[in-house]
């Protein structure tokens, strides 16, 4: 899988990766594990795939690592200007919008698979995603990242319309230790951040503190 | 999404498919979904059969090409029957996984299959054995496999509790495999089941309108 997204030796890749977003109502819920991978090498076992694209919008980032961060950077910066000349703050689907302009219009340079999260006054809570080929679409619930595959029927079947933002929280947690679990690319602490009107709250669940299942 | 596609490349010829075995209090539950297909784009069978029975009490589920099982599944069968015989008595559930796994690793170059057997026997109750690709033979209180299972693994693995009872066992089969047919596009069609305890084997068939429907259908 590695070869596939990194045709260059020693490129750092987390498209081993599995990165999660939901809505609920007045936010998102965003999460991460925090595997970067450089071959088998686990070139940070820390890393923060939640990047902040302006006060109450962020990406989660899947694919090559250096791309992703490429873009985020101008992506912050176009949002950064564009906010200004607004005087107001940004909407998620602009931000959104700028991602998908770049990942589709570099689609055969770049390997990148990101979802952006946000709060903005005119829509509350929204996730977008934008995965590798430079599509945009919006969804409740989105999953991406080599071991989003494990879970999607766990994220089916458990997601709910309209839960509370510690049941996102929980919900959030259990998918991508589930899918850290069956993902040998992921792996490490679950990142986890609340988007709202208040601000953004982050937290991080260590390995030993990870839910746990009967047979996991 | 493309990214999902290169995978499954990666990872090797399987039939489209998804198939599982879970052990609950009793017995064995092993199910399949009912879709062949040709490519990715053609639908040769909505109603395929994958679970063979290779004894009274034991049955066999495929994954991988679908002429190197049946080849394999129709060797099995009638060494097993042979063995039965043999023995005067009926066979154990392990004698026929490793039947499969002698066969599968002995032809490891020219073969491409991998087996879940699943049955009940009067020397250990229900067990499940995987014999996979290269012919590893594994004993598992629940296993899933075929294309589909990719995408349910979070789910079994969330889901599974020892000592189900045969409703809760037959829920969380129909549950995992409808999330599967959801997800994957060449697995699809019903949920055949076969429950299979000491004292009967029951074949189950849920048709598509009858799957249970998650929150986005």
């Amino acid at each position: 899988t590695l070869e596939a997204c990194c045709s260059r030796a020693w490129t750092s890749c987390f498209n081993s990766t599995s990165i999660m977003a939901v809505e609920f109502e007045g936010g998102v819920v965003i999460g991460a594990d925090s595997r970067t991978t450089t071959g088998a090498y686990i070139a940070n076992r820390v890393t923060d795939k939640l990047t902040p694209i302006h006060e109450r919008i962020f990406c989660c980032r899947s694919g090559s690592a250096a791309d992703t961060q490429a873009i985020a950077d101008a992506v912050t910066y176009q949002l950064g200007f564009h906010s200004i000349e607004l005087d107001e703050a940004p909407l998620v689907q602009t931000a959104a919008s700028l991602f998908r302009e770049m990942c589709y219009r570099y689609r055969e340079e770049l390997m990148a698979g990101i979802i952006v999260a946000g709060w903005d006054p005119r829509r509350g809570g929204q996730v977008y995603t934008v995965p590798v080929g430079g599509m945009m679409t919006r969804q409740p619930v989105s999953v991406g990242g080599s071991g989003s595959s494990y879970i999607y029927g766990y994220v089916d079947s458990n997601y709910r319309a309209g839960m509370s933002k510690e049941e996102c929280l929980k919900f959030t947690a259990e998918a991508l230790t589930l899918a850290m679990e069956r993902d040998g690319s992921s792996g490490g602490v679950v990142r986890l951040a609340v988007v709202s009107e208040q601000g953004v709250e982050r937290q991080v669940i260590l390995g030993n503190q990870l839910p746990k299942f009967s047979t996991v | 999404m493309d990214s999902h596609h290169s995978y499954s490349q990666v990872k090797g010829v399987s039939t489209g498919t998804t198939i599982l075995a879970v052990k609950f209090n009793g017995g064995v539950i092993i199910g399949s979904d009912s879709r062949a297909s040709m490519g990715e784009s053609y639908v040769s069978s909505k109603t395929i059969n994958k679970l063979i029975q290779v004894h009274d009490r034991i049955f066999c589920c495929i994954a991988g090409s679908l002429a190197d099982a049946q080849a394999v599944t129709k060797m099995a069968k009638f060494q097993l029957s042979f063995h039965s015989i043999q023995m005067e008595s009926p066979p154990l559930v392990k004698a026929a996984a490793s039947i499969m796994r002698e066969l599968c690793y002995n032809n490891k170059e020219e073969l491409q299959a991998g087996f879940i057997t699943a049955g009940w026997d009067r020397k250990k109750g229900p067990q499940i054995y995987v014999v996979s690709l290269g012919g590893m033979l594994l004993s598992q209180p629940y296993t899933i496999g075929g294309s589909g299972s990719t995408y349910i693994y979070g789910y079994v693995d969330a889901k599974f509790k020892p000592d189900m009872s045969l409703e809760e066992a037959t829920q969380f089969s129909t549950n995992a495999l409808a999330l599967a047919m959801g997800r994957d596009n060449v697995s699809g069609g019903v949920v055949h089941l076969v429950v299979i305890t000491e004292a009967e084997v029951k074949h189950v068939v849920v048709p598509g309108n009858k799957l249970p429907k998650f929150h986005d259908e």
